[in-house]
């Protein structure tokens, strides 16, 4: 068990492509971080980095106290489970399990006591001297992590581990992996591009964007605090709903929506609005022309319009309504403002909580 | 509303319906496997007829009795002057050297294949190509120099230089680079994680991998080793270093002097047992040999 250091990691391909930007966190001992992001963001460059499998450019990666960089992937005490499990198939299950140990001259009964343990760990014991093939989707990924906990490493390394599992299984998967991360307490940095993994597995998250970390976080800190309109419209199914709104003397307006603010921001800005803010209210500010309605059983998305911009309304499903105008509110405290060309957060999440206070106190 | 209910029918047994078109397509199988099998009948009567009647009437529709005495006389008879190329030795000397071709051939094929897919080589690609380009150069068209060069080693007469000569492959390096290029990367990177270094992949995960591919590589080589005619014929001058198919043209060769009876029956039970070890190979390797070549189970 160990914490993970990247001081200013960075890594350019030998064509040129700077994949991954310098990229400094540290990861603490048995967290559980999830670096996100959506494809080429360099996310897995940057895991692949950490294992010891691409070279590092520039910057020092640490593993515990050591410095790793230029440590072979066997010396660096990590175990990997890929997306497409890479089980040897020519192998019983106990073999390929058993291979990381065999390879470091562990004792033959040490072996076989480990690999029972993390058979029984991951309900794997019938499966023992099956091979690969003989087993689904769900049994390989299984097998995948028994080959990893079994060495008991001081970090765990998942890539993209339930993008070949169907929904179900994915969903089952997700459990099972945070509980047994949970139970061995072991370092983990698990890459994916679904969002809900990030949101649901995570101790922290590392949003990825085009080589660049766009934002760490907790989950909650990630969606209620994006730092950016990128990691706004990425984190979250539906993505928060940005508009063009306008900043004026104190007050922001969005179609027939007007705040004040204490800010001394003017001019245009991007205005982020989470679909579950937005609230019926027959006397709201906003018209909305609601074009679809989809149903998802638990909750209602309306889509639609309000002065010319798209917006997407979470509704609980209690809630009736139908295609045509509506009249919306919104809970002004979790708005967020973008910079209307960069993109980044300028409100800094305090300026709301005044402008909220004095509202109360006209009120 | 239609009725659904469960009952459960009484199940059919699909009856093999007869078809015209499975007639003709087994006709077709049996007159082409009687026209693949008729030489070796030929070759079977030619056998085990006295040879004064095959050089008297040409073959013949019966069989004879001849070939218990034959085949002692093509198996344990020296048929040269040293009266040491019995057909047990020529056979022999064929094994060597179909085997060594063989195991030869995927050895070097298959490590010089590992090197150029998984090291990161400045000329790999140069050199695979470079490899490849040799094809174009068969044995027949650099013979003289291989000749000097296996005679200037002192290898005539040697298994060494019945085989080593002819041991570099670019098939079999081809063959094996495409295997290698379809085993998925992260299977290499597992292994290194798992903290096996190049030879532990290469023997714990590639060679196992690769079994199917060796097997159908091993018979296509192994009988290319086999019928080799010309190299042999080059390198061995002591009868006691002849193989089978050099052998055979020997004893019939006795016609061109032209005082004696040419010893058909003998020769044509040398050319049989000459014929059975590839057949064997291949019933054996047959099923590997379809997987090498259509399974990818990776």
């Amino acid at each position: 068990m160990a914490q993970v250091t990247l001081d200013s990691v960075r890594k350019i391909y030998p064509n040129g492509v700077e994949a991954v930007t310098p990229a400094s966190f540290q990861i603490e001992d048995g967290e559980f971080v999830v670096l996100v992001g959506p494809s080429g963001c360099g996310k897995s460059t940057l895991l692949r980095m950490i294992a010891g499998l691409e070279d590092i450019t520039e910057g020092a990666l640490s593993i515990g106290e050591t410095v790793v960089n230029t440590l072979d992937p066997a010396d660096r005490d990590i175990a990997m489970v890929f997306q497409n499990y890479a089980l040897y198939p020519h192998m019983t299950v106990r073999k390929n399990i058993a291979y990381g140990l065999k390879n470091r001259k562990t004792p033959k009964d040490v072996i076989a006591q480990k690999v029972d343990e993390a058979a029984k760990m991951l309900n794997l014991t019938e499966y023992l001297e099956r091979k690969p093939a003989q087993l689904s989707g769900g049994q390989r990924q299984r097998v995948a992590m028994g080959r990893a906990i079994v060495r008991d490493p001081a970090l765990f390394l998942f890539d993209e581990p339930l993008s070949n599992l169907d929904a179900k299984l994915r969903n089952q998967m997700r459990i099972e992996i945070k509980a047994l991360q949970r139970r061995l307490g072991v370092t983990s940095i698990y890459v994916t591009h679904d969002q809900v993994e990030a949101m649901t597995m995570a101790d922290r998250i590392i949003v990825l964007n085009g080589g660049r970390i766009e934002q760490i976080g907790t989950p909650s800190d990630i969606y209620h605090n994006p730092a950016s309109t990128f990691v706004a419209s990425f984190m979250g199914a539906p993505p928060m709903n940005l508009v063009a709104a306008e900043m004026q003397d104190g007050t922001l307006s969005f179609a027939g929506l007007e705040l004040p603010l204490a800010s001394s921001l003017r001019g245009p800005v991007t205005l982020g609005l989470r679909p579950e803010d937005l609230i019926i209210d027959s006397h709201g500010p906003l018209a909305m022309e609601v074009e679809l309605i989809e149903e998802l059983g638990a909750h209602r998305l309306l889509h639609g319009q309000v002065d010319g911009q798209r917006l997407t309304v979470h509704l609980a499903k209690e809630e009736q309504v139908a295609l045509g105008p509506l009249r919306l509110s919104c809970r002004v405290q979790n708005l967020c403002l973008f910079h209307p060309e960069t993109g980044v957060r300028m409100d800094g999440g305090f300026a709301f909580n005044l402008a909220q206070e004095r509202m109360e106190e006209r009120a | 509303m239609a009725d659904i209910s469960l009952s459960a029918a009484t199940p059919v047994v699909p009856r093999r319906r007869f078809r015209w078109s499975t007639v003709v397509d087994h006709a077709v199988l049996i007159t082409g496997a009687l026209i693949m099998f008729f030489p070796l009948l030929v070759m079977l009567q030619t056998a085990s007829t006295p040879d004064v009647e095959t050089m008297k009437y040409g073959p013949g529709l019966y069989f004879g009795d001849q070939l218990d005495d034959n085949f002692r006389k093509a198996m344990f008879e020296a048929s040269g002057f040293s009266g040491a190329n019995t057909g047990l030795s020529m056979f022999k000397n064929s094994l060597i050297l179909g085997l060594g071709f063989a195991i030869g051939k995927i050895v070097i094929g298959m490590m010089a294949a590992y090197a150029i897919v998984y090291f990161r080589l400045r000329f790999a690609t140069f050199a695979f190509w470079l490899i490849f380009t040799t094809l174009l150069l068969p044995l027949e068209v650099r013979i003289l120099p291989s000749y000097e060069i296996t005679q200037k080693l002192g290898l005539l007469n040697t298994y060494t230089g019945l085989i080593v000569p002819l041991i570099a492959s670019a098939t079999a390096t081809f063959f094996f680079r495409q295997f290698f290029r379809s085993v998925p990367e992260e299977l290499v990177e597992a292994a290194r994680i798992d903290g096996a270094g190049p030879v532990k992949f290469f023997i714990d995960i590639l060679v196992p991998l690769s079994q199917t591919m060796i097997a159908a590589m091993f018979i296509i080589m192994f009988v290319y080793g086999w019928n080799q005619y010309l190299w042999p014929t080059m390198i061995t001058t002591d009868e006691g270093m002849y193989t089978l198919v050099r052998g055979i043209k020997r004893i019939v060769q006795v016609l061109q002097g032209g005082n004696e009876i040419p010893e058909y029956g003998r020769a044509n039970v040398l050319a049989i047992i000459a014929v059975l070890p590839p057949v064997a190979i291949v019933i054996f390797f047959q099923s590997w040999f379809v997987k090498g070549l259509t399974e990818s189970d990776k």
